[in-house]
């Protein structure tokens, strides 16, 4: 299940509500994931664009794989302005046993790093200021370059 | 026309184009000096799918879109 919000996460009702849905499906590990905005090198936040249509089924390429090994995949991500010391991305992988769920957690949250059609920027001062150093060019990047 | 959107941080209005294929639209951002900045670090995704070539034909109706390096979370 993929959900996106406008503004900061409310982990706490998130988190609740996904423990409540999931504690009867029988799986044996819940491994959330939660990101918190550091503040740091005088951000006042994080902001974030995402184009849903390929995240969408990026995430559900992904819920393909976590099934194929009994798992299930759960991903909450922001929209727009974050503050510091607030969250932005959730993501959790339920699974029959442990090691299964640990590196399921681990590969998908590397992907979506590196795949999810998300950009972020720095809020400085009022503005957005795209983190560009810190942003990953998708598989392809420069088709149309000269 | 096929629709060119710029997504995220490029911050460039749709713009409606009449070319055939990939390598034309190629052609056509050569000319764009706003965009140079773009291209080289740009993925490109027809109607919501990653392309990794340029022989990909266009028709009237597809969306083209741009995607800048991401970092999300």
């Amino acid at each position: 299940m993929l959900e996106l919000h406008d503004g900061p996460l409310h982990v706490e009702e998130i988190i609740n509500r996904w423990y409540i849905d999931i504690r009867y499906k029988n799986f044996g590990a819940f491994i959330p994931f939660i990101g918190i905005v550091r503040d740091e090198k005088g951000i006042d936040g994080l902001s974030f664009d995402i184009y849903e249509p390929i995240l969408e089924a990026w995430f559900e390429a992904w819920q393909k794989k976590a099934e194929q090994e009994g798992a299930m995949l759960l991903m909450a991500h922001s929209k727009g302005d974050v503050p510091n010391h607030t969250s932005s991305y959730i993501s959790a992988v339920l699974s029959p046993q442990r090691k299964v769920g640990l590196r399921l957690i681990n590969d998908f949250v590397e992907d979506f790093k590196a795949s999810a059609p998300i950009w972020k920027y720095d809020l400085i001062d009022g503005e957005r200021v795209y983190a560009k150093n810190r942003s990953m060019p998708l598989s392809g990047a420069g088709l149309l370059s000269t | 026309m096929a629709r060119i959107e710029f997504l995220g941080p490029i911050g460039k209005e749709p713009v409606e184009v009449d070319i055939k294929n990939l390598k034309e639209l190629k052609e056509i951002f050569a000319q764009d000096e706003k965009l140079k900045e773009w291209l080289g670090i740009c993925a490109v995704a027809l109607n919501d799918t990653l392309v990794k070539s340029l022989d990909v034909a266009v028709k009237p109706s597809d969306k083209i879109s741009l995607l800048p390096p991401v970092c999300g979370g």
